[in-house]
């Protein structure tokens, strides 16, 4: 068996990120990272609270842009072209890759309002066209049998599992290439996050999905690959099964093992 | 352990009870001042049982018992009633105070009647006949109690017919004179010249010339309706058995109290009271209705509400979403939570200044020229009084819906954007909506802010008797510069201004509680649409 490069995947990359760091003013919260995301896989990123995955993931649909103070070395490449040019349109690069965060954060509009948010934005008008979106995001999402009946309730009145399962139907009513999620599950209970998890494998076929989450046995289960990061650099990456069998780093083994801190 | 935190619940406890004691405390001020305002702005209304009194020294008077109280200072310790005898054309004053003792007999006579009147207040005494010129009508109380109704109601037909000529033909006719006679003005300061100028100048001279014969053929039939709406008089004698001879189209309502049930009484008091709303002021003030002070005041409110949020709430997101943090935006906050402890004389002084003065003037200047000196924006009016007050009152609509904005959070904004909408859309679609409520809440209390507001009105544009509403059926209906009545004002006015002041007291109380209902209901219906929205938005929502 050959090796691969340290930091790539076997496969061809989707996104691929090179020698990236980021500076929070003057802290350095991602140190020189490169790593490269392949295509209609599930891609996870595990390491300890602060460690920066949040980060480096909205580094990917470039929403660090908002936060004041943040400076970005380094390039990621999203099809081979530069996310950080300054021409590209970043309202389109964020429709082809979307985003799922920690917190559920639904609209205060209604079920139906939340998942036609982002058609609507790209110009969809027409209610029958927007009425088969809805429908075919929330049974993309497994939501639909629970909610079909109730679709102009408004959506903070749905349980945590299922906002979260909302927020992922509107995130694939656009269509995205790639879906980010930020710990989709951290709060949810187990009967939830199985879902999620088995929505997850179904949505692999369409789309490439990038995961942050804290729990190992998750990234484990659903991951074919695995990034660790710790202090802002990336330790290791690989095919999850390996990485969680024989890491080939001390922090990685430690970490997996619950040996930590 | 156990003595110590006991001990602490304790301290707990006073507090609880301080709270709650002050919130009782609050609730009590305020429904005492409601109570206050409602039970003597009511008595305004109810009809009082007319009492005649035969004095000791036989004496006669009749009127309504307004209070009882003892004398002060007297060692004997009795009692005097205030009486208001009315009758003011006769008499010259209204009320009387009489001492107990002096009353030999007192009865409360069923023929007895009230009548309200277009001038000089009310009369009490007893109908004796009814008049048109020298012919006598009717003679005697039972046959001109008969005859006067309809005839009253007729009069009160002419009445309207007269006001609806003044308000129609005359009023039409002689906005029409002033407009040919601006135009002409007009032509006088063009620089234009030869056979074209004098074409118009003579069309013109034709077209008033043709106006002003419409004004005479309409004043000639206002004022033969004023002539035969005088003609008939009804003839009363007061308790004293002096008569007096009153036009019967003067009578606004005659009343019989003593003669009136429960049912009637509230009918008199619900009828009063509608006039009362609806109704224009009669003899500076002190009677008839208050609808144009209504009608101000609430216009006045509104233009307020159409100007103040937009700014406000522009500005407000231009601060919490677009404006980087620093010291800039942070002395602008400073600047505008100051600007709310200005008192609001000084913001009327600047209207006038800067609104009245300066953009009325200029306005002036540039689109009625040809009416100056006589000023039509450059000088107070319904306009510039709500802008006044918008300035008085944005930095309250600004706080309020920075707060909502800032409420949002930001999740919410992030989420938008995720989904590939720029920031723009993500503020009209997400983040506007969500805070809207908090919004709206600033915008009511801006309002019940402007609407009891007085002080600053009085210098630009508020007056105590404005000559027609600023919104009319001329075109263009709505006359922005017209000056305007406010019932703010109008409580002072009434209060404090009128020759007559204790006759008008509980007018000035049934005004004031108007004044709080119109802030109470706007406030509702404010409250009542950002409920819905609330509701609309979800259980969780935001503001
Ligand atoms: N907006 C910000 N401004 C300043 N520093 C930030 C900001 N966001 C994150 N950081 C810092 O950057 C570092 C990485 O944060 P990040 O949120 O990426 O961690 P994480 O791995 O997602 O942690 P967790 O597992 O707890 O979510 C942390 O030290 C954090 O304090
Ligand atoms: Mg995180």
């Amino acid at each position: 068996m050959t090796m691969p490069p340290p930091h790539h995947a076997a496969e061809e990359s989707l996104l691929s990120v090179e020698d990236l760091s980021l500076w929070y003013g003057a802290s350095r919260a991602l140190d020189r990272i490169t790593i490269g995301i392949p295509e209609h896989r599930i891609t996870a990123f595990i390491g300890p609270s602060g460690c920066g995955k949040s980060t480096l993931l909205r580094c990917l649909n470039r929403l660090n842009d908002l936060v004041d103070g943040v400076r970005i070395e380094g390039r990621i490449l999203f099809r081979g072209s530069d996310v950080r040019e300054p021409t590209l349109d970043v309202n389109e690069l964020r429709t082809r890759i979307g985003m799922v965060f920690q917190k559920s954060n639904p609209f205060p509009k209604s079920i139906f309002e939340n998942v036609a948010y982002g058609p609507r934005i790209h110009g969809i008008r027409q209610r029958a066209a927007l009425e088969e979106i809805v429908e075919r995001s929330l049974r993309g999402a497994a939501l639909w049998d629970e909610v079909k009946d109730r679709l102009d309730a408004s959506a903070l009145g749905l349980s945590g599992g299922q906002q979260q399962r909302l927020c992922i139907a509107r995130a694939i009513a656009v269509e995205p290439e790639v879906i980010l999620l930020d710990e989709p599950c951290s709060a949810l209970d187990p009967i939830a996050t199985a879902r999620i998890e088995e929505l997850m494998q179904e949505l692999k076929r369409r789309y490439t999905l990038v995961i942050v989450t804290h729990n190992m046995q998750q990234a484990a289960r659903v991951s074919e690959y695995t990034a660790f990061l710790y202090l802002g650099r990336l330790i290791e990456f690989g095919e999850t099964p390996r990485l969680f069998v024989e890491p080939r780093e001390k922090q990685t083994e430690d970490y997996i093992t619950g040996r930590f801190g | 352990m156990r003595v110590g935190s006991s001990s602490r619940d304790a301290i707990g406890h006073v507090m609880t009870w301080l709270c709650g004691g002050t919130l009782a405390l609050d609730l009590l001020l305020i429904t005492g001042l409601a109570a206050v305002l409602a039970v003597n702005g009511a008595s305004h209304f109810w009809p009082r049982p007319l009492v005649e009194l035969r004095l000791a020294g036989g004496a006669k008077l009749l009127g309504a018992v307004v209070e009882r109280e003892a004398i002060p200072d007297d060692p004997n310790g009795g009692y005097r009633i205030r009486v208001h005898v009315g009758n003011r054309d006769l008499g010259g004053q209204d009320f009387r105070w009489i001492d107990e003792r002096e009353i030999a007999s007192r009865g409360e006579p069923a023929d007895a009647v009230a009548l309200e009147r277009l001038e000089w207040g009310a009369f009490y005494g007893r109908m004796v006949a009814l008049r048109r010129a020298e012919t006598v009508l009717a003679q005697g109380q039972d046959a001109a109690r008969a005859a006067f109704e309809p005839l009253h109601e007729a009069k009160r037909a002419e009445l309207a017919a007269i006001e609806e000529l003044e308000r129609g033909e005359i009023a039409r006719s002689s906005a029409e004179i002033e407009r040919l006679r601006l135009a002409a003005r007009r032509l006088e300061l063009s620089e234009s010249s030869g056979a074209e100028r004098a074409a118009s100048e003579a069309d013109l001279a034709g077209r008033s010339a043709a106006a002003n014969a419409a004004y005479e053929r309409a004043a000639a039939r206002l004022s033969a309706l004023r002539e035969s709406f005088l003609a008939e008089t009804v003839e009363l004698e007061a308790a004293d058995g002096t008569r007096k001879e009153i036009p019967v189209g003067h009578v606004v309502r005659v009343v019989r109290p003593n003669e009136l049930g429960m049912a009637g009484r509230f009918a008199l008091a619900f009828s009063r009271a509608a006039e009362f709303v609806s109704g224009v002021p009669r003899e500076s003030n002190t009677e008839g209705g208050i609808f144009p002070a209504i009608f101000g005041t609430v216009l006045m409110v509104f233009l307020m509400a159409i100007v103040v949020a937009p700014f406000g709430v522009l500005a407000a997101i231009y601060l919490r979403e677009y404006a980087k943090e620093g010291l800039l935006v942070r002395g602008v906050r400073i600047a505008v939570n100051n600007l709310a402890g200005v008192p609001s004389i000084v913001f009327g002084v600047f209207g006038l200044g800067f609104f009245v003065y300066g953009v009325g003037g200029s306005i002036d200047r540039l689109l009625f020229a040809e009416a100056l000196p006589a000023p039509t924006f450059g000088t107070g009016g319904i306009l510039w009084a709500s802008l006044t007050l918008a300035l008085l009152t944005v930095p309250v609509v600004i706080v309020a819906s920075e707060e909502g904005l800032a409420a949002v959070p930001n999740a919410m904004r992030e989420g938008s954007l995720a989904l590939g909408a720029t920031r723009l859309e993500t503020l009209v679609r997400v983040v506007v909506p969500a805070a809207a409520p908090g919004i709206l809440t600033g915008v009511i209390l801006a309002m019940a802010r402007a609407a009891g507001e007085v002080a600053p009105l009085m210098i630009v544009g508020m007056v105590k008797l404005a000559p027609a509403l600023p919104v009319d059926g001329a075109f263009p209906f709505v006359h922005l510069e017209r000056k305007f009545m406010h019932l703010g004002f109008h409580v002072y006015d009434v209060g404090f201004q009128s020759p007559n002041v204790e006759a008008v007291k509980p007018l000035v109380f049934a005004t004031a509680l108007l004044l709080v209902l119109v802030v109470v209901a706007t406030n509702l219906a404010a409250i009542l649409l950002r409920n819905r929205l609330r509701s609309r938005l979800g259980p969780r929502s935001i503001g």
